[in-house]
């Protein structure tokens, strides 16, 4: 059969993306439609910077979200015939086409891309999340009560940051150390640090209403308890989601990496805010310092915390990108870019077509969360 | 100022000790033994053959001796053979002193490489000659155009040409090595056949511009949004700053304003940026060095990981441990030193 020539691949692709063409065209008409309404988001989805950093975010998430249903292949199933194939060739059992061409395993590199974002989109923020905890559970008091609590941290936050972090990941992510219980004991520690802070938050908050509080925190240590089991043990009790221990490994490196920078900046925003007048009224108040540090200091310091979550995000992707290149954590058949980039970019000479995709994935990817964390600065410097 | 640098030494020294022993624990992780013993016997050797390898060449020796000993202030004690009773080498490839000696860093022995079959010393150095020249090339083109860039954007903040430029740099801080080379290989080389997508001949015939640009370009592109975007932020502060509008109203025009008294102000702070920028550029190099086969220090740092060579994987840690401290420190006593309100307290 014929291969499609190149407008036909681009109007083919097109039509795969529908789904999120319509998601996309239903969140920008709510987003416009009721902007006054939507705080610092809809000041944000006016600007230039913002409106295309959005964009670029909704169509990955999107795609993350109906990859089944865009993707015409199986991303891991090998059509022998299909071997480096050209972008457009038609695979001939289907009938459909290979959008942007077979790799050299015979996969479709256009299914491999959309799946891929999958990937990329649930490790990212989860793994950044996880270090914000980490580096906000920690920052706070070493900001807020100084003196030996802050020598120690920050010292140890030092002793990280002074860690070449391919280092850090060829030691942590290489496979001789799974056999080990060091990866298990790291992210233990850290997937505690999450549901730490939430019970904290929880008990400062609510300790004049019993109820309240109880709900909340059975509610905290019910859903924190499942996650701890699944990602830690991969133990699921209920068997709905699995996590390998070479995942659960990128969460812990990833962590161990992002947190001591969160923990930083954390620290000195506290410093800058604890000397403002209303933690002194709460300190008047008799105010327990958990209650001033997650209550009272917390909330003031988000403006920059979710500028800098929102640049980190992109960091981790360019990180577990990195991972995946050096061939470390993921296995090999993944279809995550930083996989997809190492396993094409050997053959360059050969074949352009299967490196191209999921490299500028990665690239616009990043590029619209920095576009996004670049609108954000500007909204919160406005105020 | 004294005071300050023999505390930022004492600090560096700790930071140092902590790290190298965290790194000496998780090279020796038993696997990580075992599969070396492994590899020094034979493929199918039993449980008892591979620990009488590990008890002979010292594996099993007490870990605190053993770190000691790799740091140089406790002697290295020689490999006794069980059968003749002679001290022998651990590896048949690198000689190792008969009698009990202090061999360890500080004296400048950093064992023996099992992936390279060679001392690490003799492997370390013309990788780092290699990656330091790299590095060079690196900064000298990243640099200025960075600087100029973020001058130009700063200069007048709003303008078309600052936020045409914001873009660039957004772009190139969102494009890391590993895409922007394959993108850029496939531009000039692949398809315009203007340079070499491998950097692998450098070695030998030495480099050119055939084969060194992409490897140097590679890195500096990613690295270049960040330094700009620091510069302008920088640049926008002095701007409007009272001096500079005295300046102004004095009559200066607005070029000789931006050299003579803008641009030094606004520099100080890129100067830390770029310091601290060594010890991201070393991840930069690794990725760089693997993609383009150049045979530095990073392609020397993943063979040894990959390879499980733990006297080379120690060493290379100790580089890049240093490399950091070292950048922090001048970092910190050059901001200190161009800073005359830092320097006088």
């Amino acid at each position: 059969m014929e291969p499609l020539s190149a407008f036909e691949i681009i109007r083919q692709v097109f039509v795969q993306f529908t789904p999120v063409w319509i998601s996309l065209i239903v969140l920008f008409a709510f987003s416009l439609g009721f902007k006054r309404k939507l705080g610092l988001y809809g000041f944000v989805v006016e600007t230039g910077t913002g409106f295309t950093g959005i964009l670029i975010l909704g169509f990955w998430l999107f795609t993350a979200i109906f990859a089944s249903q865009i993707s015409p292949f199986d991303p891991l199933g090998q059509i022998v015939s299909m071997k480096d194939a050209l972008p457009g060739t038609i695979e001939p059992i289907s009938g459909l086409p290979y959008l942007f061409g077979g790799d050299k395993l015979a996969r479709d590199v256009f299914s491999r891309m959309v799946f891929g974002s999958r990937i990329v989109l649930i490790i990212a923020p989860l793994a950044t999340m996880l270090a914000l905890s980490v580096g906000i559970m920690l920052g706070l008091p070493a900001g807020y009560f100084g003196k030996r609590i802050d020598s120690v941290l920050s010292f140890l936050a030092n002793l990280i940051l002074a860690f070449p972090i391919i280092l850090l990941f060829y030691l942590l992510v290489s496979p001789g150390i799974l056999e080990t219980p060091i990866p298990y004991a790291l992210a233990g520690v850290f997937f505690l640090f999450p549901i730490i802070l939430l019970v904290t938050l929880f008990w400062s908050g609510y300790r004049a209403h019993p109820l309240q509080l109880g709900i909340r925190l059975v509610l905290t240590l019910l859903v924190g308890g499942w996650l701890f089991a699944t990602f830690v043990f991969d133990r699921d009790p209920f068997h709905i989601l699995r996590v390998s221990p070479s995942t659960l490994n990128i969460f812990a490196a990833v962590a161990l990496a992002s947190g001591p920078g969160i923990f930083r900046i954390v620290r000195g925003l506290t410093l800058d805010i604890k000397t403002r007048e209303y933690v002194q009224a709460a300190q008047t108040r008799g105010e327990t310092p958990w209650y001033i540090m997650l209550w009272e200091i917390l909330p003031n310091a988000r403006g920059p915390l979710i500028v800098d979550a929102c640049l980190r995000i992109g960091y981790t992707t360019i990180l577990i990108g990195a991972l995946g290149y050096f061939g470390l954590g993921m296995p090999p058949e993944s279809p995550d870019w930083g996989t997809a980039i190492k396993e094409s970019s050997r053959l360059l000479r050969a074949f352009v077509h299967p490196a191209l995709p999921p490299a500028l994935a990665m690239m616009s990817f990043v590029l619209g969360l920095n576009l996004l964390a670049d609108a954000l600065r500007e909204q919160s410097l406005k105020d | 100022m004294l005071n300050f640098l023999i505390r930022r030494l004492g600090v560096m020294a700790l930071t140092m000790i902590c790290l190298t022993f965290m790194v000496f624990y998780l090279v020796n992780l038993e696997p990580n033994l075992r599969k070396l013993a492994i590899s020094q016997t034979e493929m199918h050797a039993s449980d008892e053959h591979i620990e009488s390898w590990l008890t002979r060449n010292g594996y099993r020796r007490a870990f605190i001796e053993r770190y000691a000993a790799w740091i140089g202030v406790w002697p290295k004690k020689p490999n006794i053979d069980t059968e003749t009773g002679k001290p022998v080498s651990r590896f048949s490839y690198c000689s190792e002193p008969a009698e009990s000696v202090f061999a360890g860093v500080i004296q400048g022995d950093f064992g023996c490489s099992t992936k390279f079959k060679t001392k690490v010393a003799e492997k370390m150095l013309p990788a780092l000659r290699a990656t330091g020249l790299l590095m060079f090339w690196v900064m000298v083109t990243m640099v200025p155009v960075a600087l100029f860039f973020g001058i130009l954007s700063g200069m007048r903040e709003g303008s078309k040409l600052d936020r045409t430029l914001s873009v660039v740099s957004i772009v190139t801080t969102s494009t890391p090595e590993y895409v922007s080379g394959v993108v850029l290989t496939i531009i000039f080389g692949t398809w315009l056949g203007w340079l070499n997508g491998s950097a692998a001949s450098a070695t030998g015939d030495g480099i050119t511009f055939y084969n060194f640009t992409l490897p140097v370009i590679t890195p500096a592109i990613y690295g270049m949004g960040y330094i700009a975007r620091m510069t302008r932020a920088s640049m926008i502060e002095v701007m409007t700053a009272q001096y500079i509008r005295t300046a102004r109203l004095k009559g200066l025009g607005f070029y000789a304003v931006v050299v003579k008294h803008a641009l030094r102000n606004a520099l100080i702070a890129p100067f830390t940026v770029i310091m601290l920028l060594f010890p991201w550029l070393l991840t930069g190099v690794v990725i760089v060095e693997v993609m383009f086969r150049y045979q530095g220090f990073g392609l020397a740092l993943v063979e040894a990981a990959g390879n499980n060579d733990i006297d080379l994987m120690l060493a290379c840690s100790l580089v890049s441990v240093v490399l950091v401290l070292a950048t922090q420190l001048i970092s910190d006593v050059g901001y200190a030193w161009l800073n005359p309100r830092i320097r006088v307290q």
